[in-house]
């Protein structure tokens, strides 16, 4: 049983709900960074890290929140949160993993305002999560970030060396890219059944 | 005050969206339909200004080294109370609108202007830089709105008019239901629309400056 729900929730997350493609949360990042495979993945990556630990780390304030009857201030305390546990992570990684931390470089501060990562706390809470589900939500809507920004990054290497309409550079030709790939993951909307 | 100038910049020359490309995942998420767009727009609108104001006065009292923090808070702040304002008027509003109106908080626009703007003018212009950077948020919500809505759905102004409670009127028919492009009002017509509407945008501010030059 508890196992099904959580294939459930990390299939939806993945494929069927996709962040960027059903859900429109992370755009930003996801047509900032994506012009390279390497910075795209990197940036993926830490999206997921810090989906993860503020999944975690906002069900727990909730609780808090909720006992003791503050259950407006969510917003403010999640994107608090957010915003430390990035800077947290920023820190960690400076000090012990210097070599990630320069490879990410300026995309680390840009994650506090990505969408995805707020989006996943409130989504958390809304969805009524338990602990576990919140986590595994958390770790595989990263993952599905990671997913199409990879693969948008992919299609993006090639479309730049091929010609299109003047107006279209740049980018709108982008959008469209991303529209396609959507289309394609609509596909996957059958699994929602289970 | 230069207010005209501000206004054109806001809806054409610095258009957040088209232009600065700012605040991509409420435009492509939420416009399907006329009723959403205007209810986020006017509350960005409405959150961008106050926002604005209050950082402009606290300009000089925030220190340089945590002022993303402090504007993250000032923003959360007034989110908070549209938020709760949405959920005790227009309920109907606040159920579509959904996760997108906490979200507020993120969304690049208020950030990016407090940062660019806010942060470096007086309260006057602060103000005048919200309204105007709203009003060009909004204008572009509705534009695609009305579009996904009108070809996809086939309706005008659903959840608004038509008869009914608000939220759930059928709105205006025009055209009939098995013409609408179904595709529109799914994610990828929102990918689709926006692309064009940027690559418009681009094409007309090109020509504009193409005749500006032969002009000299």
């Amino acid at each position: 049983m508890e196992f099904t729900s959580l294939l459930a929730i990390s299939l939806g997350a993945i494929l069927a709900n996709n962040f960027i493609f059903a859900q429109f949360l992370g755009i930003c990042p996801f047509l900032g960074v994506s012009k390279k495979i390497d910075t795209a993945v990197g940036m993926g990556g830490a999206v997921t890290f810090v989906m993860a630990l503020a999944s975690a780390f906002c069900f727990f304030i909730n609780k808090l929140l909720v006992s003791l009857d503050l259950a407006f201030m969510q917003t403010v305390a999640f994107i608090l949160v957010i915003a430390s546990l990035v800077q947290f992570v920023e820190m960690f990684l400076k000090k012990f993993i210097p070599t990630l931390y320069t490879a990410l470089g300026v995309y680390l501060p840009l994650i506090t305002t990505n969408c995805a990562v707020l989006g996943v706390a409130l989504l958390n809470v809304q969805n009524d999560y338990n602990f576990i589900e919140s986590v595994v939500y958390g770790i595989t809507g990263g993952l599905g970030f990671l997913v199409a920004i990879f693969l948008f990054a992919a299609v993006r290497e090639q479309t730049e060396f091929s010609e299109t309409p003047k107006s279209f550079e740049g980018f709108p030709i982008a959008l469209v890219t991303a529209g396609l790939i959507a289309l394609a993951f609509m596909g996957f909307s059958g699994l929602k059944i289970w | 005050m230069n207010f005209g100038k501000q206004l054109k910049e806001g809806l054409i020359s610095q258009n957040p969206v088209l232009v600065q490309l700012l605040g991509m995942c409420s435009t492509l998420a939420i416009t399907t339909s006329f009723f959403n767009g205007l209810g986020m727009g006017v509350s960005v609108l409405v959150i961008l200004t106050l926002s604005n104001i209050i950082i402009s006065l606290l300009r000089k009292i925030i220190p340089n080294e945590v002022r993303i923090a402090c504007y993250i808070v000032v923003i959360a702040g007034f989110v908070t109370c549209v938020d709760l304002i949405l959920k005790a008027f227009v309920p109907a509003l606040s159920n579509s609108l959904g996760v997108f109106i906490p979200l507020i908080v993120v969304n690049c626009i208020i950030l990016g202007r407090a940062e660019a703007f806010a942060s470096k003018n007086g309260v006057g212009a602060a103000a005048v830089d919200g309204i105007c950077q709203g009003i060009g948020y909004t204008l572009v919500l509705i534009i695609m709105c009305v579009f996904r809505e009108l070809l996809g759905a086939g309706t005008f102004g659903a959840g608004l008019l038509g008869g009914g409670e608000l939220g759930a009127a059928p709105g205006l028919r025009v055209i009939p239901e098995q013409f609408g492009i179904k595709i529109l009002t799914m994610p990828v017509g929102g990918f689709l629309t926006l692309g064009a509407l940027i690559a418009a945008m681009q094409w007309a501010l090109t020509k504009s400056k193409n005749k500006k030059k032969e002009a000299k």
